[in-house]
């Protein structure tokens, strides 16, 4: 059983290569979800998700602990969202400005503060092996998950929880929904705003120190190759579900890891075509739900792409 | 937190009186010693035009305002209301023309997050428990776990007075509620509100400029005009006529133009055209539509109906997916060409957002459609002196009031910006005239001016569409009548057979 399983390898390739490579795609799109649903739209999460990780491996390198990079990359994270979300509290301020501008500066912060951790080596975050019960060493490296991804699939779990039972959740909504009903209730809608959008922040943070400390577990300038930007895409496509998000991740995963699965069962020609599967695959997704005339349904409302 | 659920006995309803209630915002007063009561277990309502204060007294009373002077009096005592917060706390709650509802969120999640003492979690079962008790000794009901998007404009307004009873307000004020009612939503969501108030659970200030409804469901009435206090008393001692004189004092409205016998041929004609609607997910079907020369075909319909996206149509806005547009026989296109050849024009609804540019000046607005066309054909170079003379003679002839010819016509009132864009539309001649609720927001004397102008325009021959909310307009316009309703037209008569009941049971789709 020396791992001899043809093809077979290429499916079992992509699951785990779903399961490793989603992890970023959803803590990005779990954290957007939260910004949407407040009514805002915040494009510099790919400039989160390259700050976070340099961050969080700069820390997880210093103190020795890779929990203390993810929590950096957090804090880090939710800064930029807390300084989006002010931002454009302010009158006459485009949300989707600020976040292109934010997105350069988060990648640029990145690469300024990032030179020196290059060359060092981080610990990496602790992995489950779900995979003990095969010989296989396919299956085990597939099945070889990490934590965090854990943690998000609970996350998307838990928040789907809040959208719907929490006043948190309900306020979240009306937010999103209408300002002027907010404002009948006595809600103040920018307040909201800001920390959905610092919360969502936070979370495009954690997928970053992913990317550097897990998967693929180290600091460099390539580190992301737009991920941040895909996430938001996925949101529309999960229909700002947290649950939806979480398959929605899963099936990016596995477009992206459809390259390298390729190229370990030997297909030596144009399998770099398939590394691009994410971003025709976003592409597909987005024109597929696209409409000519009207909103999309379960867009809240006060979206400034969807109104 | 199973202590802070509302309260589901009845309450007794409050009463309240304004004693000389003055309000002046600088130099200028818009309301002006107004003293009312309304009395515990009352249906009071307020009539008066646009302007004349009673959006002030309502906001007065709501502590939106503080008034310079006078004072309010809840049941008898000194209210002292510092704030709408306030205000709620003393069973005063006021239900907005708008409304105030989230879409997204289901009736229960409205009513539920409405109130003050949300919990940190929302135990639904126990919250469904308690809203259906509540629901259950109430005379109306909707369907609690519905996202209100979902719900009629009836069932919307009555889940916001639902709302206002759950959060145990027993004085309410309603700001004209049946706006974007059918006559049979509003006679059903009105005569529960009555039915409350003989109950003793609840006192009404409803706004209104329908004297049918204020007779059919009032006990008291006040009268405002420019802010002052000019006529009230029992229902039932005053006629509509006495309430329009007090209304609009000694301004006297234009006389209906009269209408003249004309004789045409057809000029616009839809057969089978169909069409996605705005949610692109129902379809705009207009079977058979004709309009001849010297006619006004009115359309009636509430809101959302499908007459926005038969507009839309009409201006070459929405693609048809098949069927087709002759204008004179003429397969119409409506490109600016056609338009112009035709001599077709166009008042849509909300006209400063749907034609014109709020921040260009009244002068270039009204120019936009001569702005191009020269003696024979079409110019390169604009010409402004003749764009200012033309703008200049069509403010002066249809009285529009504006500072100058310069200011962005975003600054004009909507009853000017209404005249300037219809000066635009009736200049030089007219074939077809298509117009989409021309008169909506507007007081008397410009709504009777601007009717006049229509009727005129019939009277020389244009053929004229008319969209409108407005069953009153209508009838009082229209040769023909026909009703919308889901997208589709579902009635016809003529102007001599209308009859409002027919038309309200096939505007809410009962028939």
């Amino acid at each position: 059983m020396s791992g001899d399983i043809g093809l077979w390898a290429v499916p079992l390739a992509m699951v785990g290569g779903a399961i490793r490579v989603s992890t970023p795609f959803l803590f990005v799109s779990l954290g957007e979800v939260i910004t949407e649903r407040s009514g805002r739209i915040n494009l510099g999460l790919e400039g989160t998700l390259v700050f976070g990780a340099m961050a969080g491996y700069a820390l997880a390198y210093m103190t020795g602990s890779p929990w203390i990079g993810v929590l950096a990359a957090a804090g880090a994270g939710a800064a930029f969202g807390l300084l989006h979300g002010l931002l454009c509290s302010l009158p006459r301020v485009n949300d989707i400005a600020i976040g292109i501008a934010l997105m350069l500066l988060g990648t640029g912060l990145a690469f300024f503060f990032g030179k020196a951790f290059i060359q060092p080596v981080a610990p990496d975050l602790p992995a489950i092996n779900l995979g003990w019960w095969s010989d296989l060493p396919q299956v085990q490296a597939a099945l070889r998950v990490n934590v965090l991804f854990i943690i998000g699939g609970l996350l998307a779990v838990a928040l789907a929880w809040m959208l719907k039972r929490t006043r948190i959740g309900l306020t979240l909504r009306v937010v999103g929904d209408s300002s002027d009903a907010a404002r009948a209730l006595g809600i103040r809608p920018a307040r909201v705003r800001i920390l959905a959008t610092g919360f969502g922040g936070a979370l495009a943070g954690m997928g970053g120190a992913y990317l550097s400390l897990f998967y693929p577990g180290s600091w460099n300038e390539g580190i992301s190759s737009g991920q941040g930007l895909i996430a938001v895409a996925l949101v529309i496509f999960a229909r700002w579900s947290p649950v939806n998000c979480f398959f929605a991740a899963l099936l990016f995963g596995a477009a992206g890891a459809l390259g390298p699965a390729l190229q370990s069962v030997g297909v030596t020609s144009g399998y770099y075509l398939f590394y691009a599967a994410p971003f025709v695959l976003t592409l597909v997704v987005l024109i597929a739900s696209s409409s000519k005339s009207g909103a999309l349904t379960g867009a809240p409302r006060e979206l400034s792409i969807t109104k | 937190m199973h202590a802070a659920q509302p309260i589901q006995s009845p309450l007794p309803a409050v009463g309240i009186e304004t004693v000389g209630m003055t309000m002046r915002f600088g130099s200028f007063t818009a309301l002006d010693d107004v003293s009312i009561k309304v009395r515990p277990g009352s249906f009071h309502a307020l009539l008066g035009e646009n302007g004349a204060g009673k959006s002030t007294l309502v906001k007065c009373i709501m502590g939106f305002y503080h008034a310079s002077a006078g004072s309010l009096l809840i049941d008898g005592f000194d209210g002292n209301v510092t704030d709408p917060r306030d205000a709620h706390a003393k069973g005063l709650g006021m239900v907005y023309q708008h409304f105030t509802l989230v879409p997204a969120l289901t009736a229960a999640e409205n009513l539920v997050i409405s109130r003050a003492d949300v919990p940190a979690v929302v135990n639904w079962e126990h919250e469904m428990t308690g809203l259906q008790a509540f629901m259950a000794a109430m005379p109306f009901r909707v369907p609690l776990s519905e996202p209100v998007h979902r719900l009629a404009a009836g069932e919307k307004q009555k889940l916001e007075i639902l709302k206002q009873l759950y959060l145990g307000r027993r004085f309410l004020i309603l700001d004209e509620p049946t706006s974007v009612l059918t006559p049979d939503e509003a006679d059903e969501v009105l005569g529960h509100v009555r039915k409350l108030c003989e109950a003793g659970e609840l006192s009404v200030l409803m706004i209104s400029h329908k004297f049918r409804e204020v007779t059919a469901f009032a006990d008291e009435v006040t009268v405002l005009r420019r802010g002052r206090r000019v006529g009230g008393g029992m229902v039932a001692d005053l006629s509509h006529q006495d309430m329009a004189a007090m209304m609009m004092g000694d301004a006297k409205p234009a006389a209906p133009a009269a209408r003249e016998v004309t004789t045409g041929e057809t000029v616009l004609a839809l057969e089978g055209v169909r069409a996605r609607d705005r949610s692109g997910l129902k379809e705009i079907a207009i079977d058979g539509l004709t309009i001849r020369a010297g006619e006004i075909v009115g359309i009636a319909g509430i809101s959302g109906n499908g007459q926005m996206e038969l507009m839309e149509i009409l201006t070459g806005q929405r693609p048809v997916s098949a069927g087709t547009i002759a204008v004179k026989g003429a397969p119409y296109g409506a490109t600016r060409a056609e338009a112009r050849r035709h001599k077709v024009r166009y008042l849509p609804e909300e006209p400063l957002q749907n034609a014109c540019a709020p921040r260009m000046t009244v002068s270039e607005n009204i120019g936009f459609r001569s702005f191009d066309v020269d003696v024979g054909g079409t110019r390169f170079w604009l010409a402004p002196g003749e764009m200012k003379r033309r703008a200049a003679r069509l403010v002066t002839d249809y009285k529009v009031k504006t500072a100058s010819l310069d200011s962005p016509i975003a600054a004009l009132s909507g009853g000017n910006v209404q005249r300037a864009v219809l000066s635009r539309e009736l200049d030089g001649e007219v074939d077809i005239l298509i117009i989409s609720n021309p008169c909506f927001g507007l007081d008397f004397t410009a709504v009777a001016e601007i009717r006049s102008r229509i009727m005129s325009a019939r009277n020389q021959g244009t053929a004229v569409l008319l969209m409108s909310e407005d069953l009153d307009e209508i009838l009082e316009l229209a040769d023909r009548v026909m009703v919308m309703s889901e997208g589709r037209l579902v009635y016809e008569c003529t102007a001599a057979e209308a009859d409002i009941p027919t038309i309200g049971h096939h505007m809410g789709g009962h028939a």
